[in-house]
């Protein structure tokens, strides 16, 4: 009887890391929504929610590329280096105007991408090898380029950083309308579905004739140029391009969005929407720490526990 | 020894067995068999504690039990060789054979002196002489399996479970491992053998049970059991229908003026081929034959272009191929099914749709996206032609039975509209109904006007199914077998007579 009582629990209990698995991380986020708003003064404010909002764009623009990394059953740690890369590019370039400084900033995160790409498709180094040689590499070259921090005094940038329609600040429109372009790509598209193919089964995709260094090199340019995108749009809002700082630590963050968002580390599938969420999730777990005034390393103890937990869920359904 | 009563276990849209009672005797060999998807799998997972029953009982020497884990089950003397062998491929044969359970030294530590030496001795016994310092990974898969087995023989098990043990092992191997099989037994232990080989069966077996659809519909004794009756109850047929089908019967229409199709000009790959040349007309289906190790799947893979060639170049309808690309041989109409259907073929955490679709999407797509209706139409079309059973399109293909993923594989490339097929062991590993059902279409294709190139390691199958056959030996065409030449006979003779060394195991 105990033995049966078991095995049921032992199924209910798959069960329940399936979902929480697949839905935990939107859980998470209407939990700590409605807590906040219970606990928190001045949480449910129009202009707490445009902060909130603000704040996680950046992290939400490179975590989409890292989404497609992982997908590939890789790895870009090299975002964080490219952020600064962007930075000190702008910085150089904005005597042509912010259109031009942008657009070099955004091929510089190309560059980035492509060299990348080439080291793993063509020259078979580990995504991770290659991509921590690159995130060497980028934050010394974006020193090189701005040895130190600088204003950046520029009407349209500062437009770009602060504006808004409608009450939506640029930066958030961007940031979605991004989501919305990689989901669609992840879904709709050739390249989308033979990402997930060579996530899953390399040497599969490579005998179904697929092209794998293509795809693959794409998958490291489209990282590198969301993580431009995402320095772009951070040296707006700050106004200031700091290669130093900029962007450290910003591949953990967004490595730990896309794995609580439920994307496996093994590769082979992707969940946009689950990315999304899970950089809100740390975002606002982040905000509910400090504004109850508790010390930022609680932040990262937090997120940490939040980490093992998706983990933990990805982990157990991985051997069903 | 061990028994179950009323066993029932449900998966996720599945029932995968309900009500079945099975008892493995000591002293006994029982064959367990049924199709891919009878529930073979699942039994011996319930039994090994990978699964817990939903319902029913697990007895053990006469009291109830419930394995927890795989580990509790080792324990308790409960020993299983899988179809893949589940070894630590890095590891030094001998380190394998003691995993767990290494003789220690004063300190602590690993005696490896005794450990080798023990190895080697345990290795003898079953007739394989090979240095157990080296890797597991650097010796063929049949040494593998011997390895596998040594171990479990030597943790002194009570229950040895095999599942399709002789899957990858060549015909002496197979003598070897019928050898310890009879030693195992009359040790007085209870031996469990999956496998698809009847000749086996009949060979090695007392007792028999056989599975479809979950439940058991026949237990006894082997040799009681006519081998057409078995076949019938495995398929869910009558007599009459299967006698009249035949077993491994293609029949094949071709013009033997055609232009040739295919034709490979002598292919050289370092240490694996040398000089290979052959051609294969339209509706012609060529039989590829010889031992493991003799270059057949080389040969193909060359071909397919997924092995780089020193030099010989392959021409689709007189046109030459860019060597060395899978994308270029398929583009120019070559398709190769893989002889590691998990490993090379199926995606398993892929849909079978989207597996179907995988090498035919540049073509299913405009502008790079996906036209989604035409998929479906085309999955549909193959899912219904090639009778693949799936809850449906959606299912992730690791989750089907061997035989459905190959289908999934053969339909893949037949919505690439291929000029030419290439069929490493088609058939390896899969259940007598579908095996029968992948055969016939292979059949119905080469009459379509493909032109096929077989490859089988059952003789039979490969004699029946060719038109011709090209006899292989250590990377060198030995021989072709035209038209009434091409019988088991004169294969066995042109593979014993041909004047090079003895084959390598590894393939």
């Amino acid at each position: 009887m105990t033995e049966l009582t078991l095995g049921r629990v032992t199924a209910d209990r798959d069960r329940l890391l399936r979902l929480l698995q697949q839905y935990g991380v939107y859980a998470g986020v209407v939990v700590l929504l409605l807590a906040n708003t219970v606990f928190t003064p001045h949480f449910l404010s129009a202009e707490n929610f445009r902060t909130q909002a603000v704040q996680v764009a950046p992290v939400l623009i490179v975590a989409l590329g890292m989404a497609l990394a992982i997908g590939s059953e890789g790895v870009d740690l090299s975002v964080g280096s490219v952020m600064a890369l962007s930075t000190s590019l702008i910085s150089l370039y904005l005597g042509y105007g912010p259109w031009i400084a942008a657009l070099a900033a955004v091929i510089g995160g190309i560059v980035v991408g492509c060299a990348n790409g080439a080291l793993i498709a063509f020259v078979g180094v580990q995504p991770i090898v290659a991509t921590l040689a690159l995130m060497v590499a980028g934050r010394g070259l974006a020193l090189v380029l701005l040895p130190q921090l600088k204003d950046v005094r520029d009407p349209g940038m500062a437009a770009l950083g602060s504006g808004d329609v409608l009450g939506v600040p640029y930066l958030v429109l961007i940031a979605a309308a991004l989501a919305l372009v990689v989901a669609f790509v992840v879904r709709r598209t050739t390249f989308g579905r033979q990402l997930l193919a060579i996530g899953d089964s390399r040497p599969a995709a490579r005998l179904a004739g697929l092209p794998v260094r293509r795809v693959l090199i794409i998958v490291y340019v489209c990282s590198g140029a969301l993580a431009a995108i995402a320095g772009v749009l951070a040296t707006a809002r700050l106004t200031a391009s700091d290669p130093t700082s900029l962007g450290t630590l910003m591949e953990l963050s967004a490595i730990t969005a896309v794995v609580v968002g439920g994307t496996p580390l093994s590769g082979g599938r992707v969940r946009i929407g689950g990315t999304v969420a899970g950089a809100v999730l740390i975002q606002l777990l982040t905000t509910t720490l400090i504004k109850h005034d508790l010390p930022p390393s609680w932040t990262q103890i937090a997120q940490a526990v939040v980490i093992v937990l998706a983990v933990y869920a990805a982990r157990e359904r991985g051997k069903r | 020894m061990l028994s179950v009563s009323g066993l029932t276990k449900t998966f996720p849209g599945v029932r995968a067995l309900s009500g079945v009672d099975f008892t493995a005797r000591a002293g006994e060999v029982h064959a367990l068999i049924g199709e891919n998807g009878a529930g073979k799998s699942t039994l011996i997972k319930v039994l090994t504690g990978v699964h817990r029953p939903d319902e029913g009982e697990v007895t053990y020497d006469g009291s109830p039990v419930r394995f927890a884990t795989p580990l509790q089950a080792q324990h308790a003397g409960i020993s299983t060789i899988y179809q893949e062998v589940n070894l630590v491929p890095l590891m030094s044969v001998a380190r394998n054979l003691f995993l767990g359970r290494e003789p220690r030294g004063p300190l602590g530590l690993i005696d490896f002196r005794r450990m080798h030496r023990e190895a080697d001795a345990a290795l003898r016994e079953l007739g394989v002489r090979v240095d157990v310092r080296r890797p597991l990974r650097e010796l063929g898969v049949g040494v593998q399996q011997m390895v596998a087995l040594a171990r479990a023989v030597s943790v002194d098990a009570r229950v040895v479970i095999m599942d399709e043990p002789t899957s990858s092992l060549e015909p002496r191997e197979v003598r070897t491992l019928f050898r310890v099989i009879r030693m195992l037994r009359e040790r007085g232990i209870a031996v469990i053998y999956v496998s698809h080989r009847l000749d086996e069966l009949y060979e090695i077996c007392d007792a028999v049970t056989v599975l479809r659809d979950g439940r058991v519909v026949h237990t006894g004794r082997m040799a009681e059991l006519e081998r057409l009756r078995l076949v019938a109850l495995m398929l869910g047929r009558e007599i009459g229908e299967v006698q009249g089908e035949g077993l491994t019967k293609f029949s094949g229409g071709h013009d033997a003026e055609a232009e040739p199709v295919l034709r490979a000009e002598e292919l050289t790959v370092r240490h694996e081929l040398h000089g290979v040349s052959l051609s294969v007309r339209p509706g012609e289906v060529v039989g590829l034959g010889g031992l493991l190790g003799s270059g057949r799947s080389e040969t193909a893979k060359a071909i397919a272009g997924a092995l780089p060639t020193d030099s010989g170049r392959v021409l689709v309808a007189g046109v030459p191929v860019r060597p060395g690309s899978t994308p270029a041989a398929i583009r120019a109409g070559i398709s190769l099914l893989p002889e590691d259907r998990k490993a090379e073929g199926i995606v398993p955490g892929l849909s079978v749709r989207e597996n179907i679709a995988l090498a035919a999407l540049p073509g299913l797509s405009r502008f790079g996206l996906v036209d989604e209706g035409r998929i479906d139409r085309i999955v549909d079309t193959f899912m219904k032609r090639l009778r693949i059973k799936a809850a449906g399109p959606h299912q992730k293909v690791g989750e089907l039975s061997g035989g459905n993923q190959q289908k999934v594989l053969l339909a893949r490339w037949l919505a690439m509209q291929p000029k030419v097929l290439l069929l490493d062991e088609p058939t390896r590993g899969i259940d007598v109904g579908a095996k029968a059902e992948v055969q016939k279409l292979i059949d119905e294709l080469a009459d379509d006007g493909l032109g096929v190139l077989l490859i089988s390691s059952d003789t039979e199958e490969l004699i029946e199914g060719s038109d011709r056959v090209v006899v292989l030996k250590d990377g060198v065409v030995v021989e072709e077998l035209t038209g009434d030449a091409v019988t088991e006979d004169r294969l066995m003779r042109a593979i014993a007579t041909a004047p090079a060394g003895t084959g390598d195991p590894d393939d």
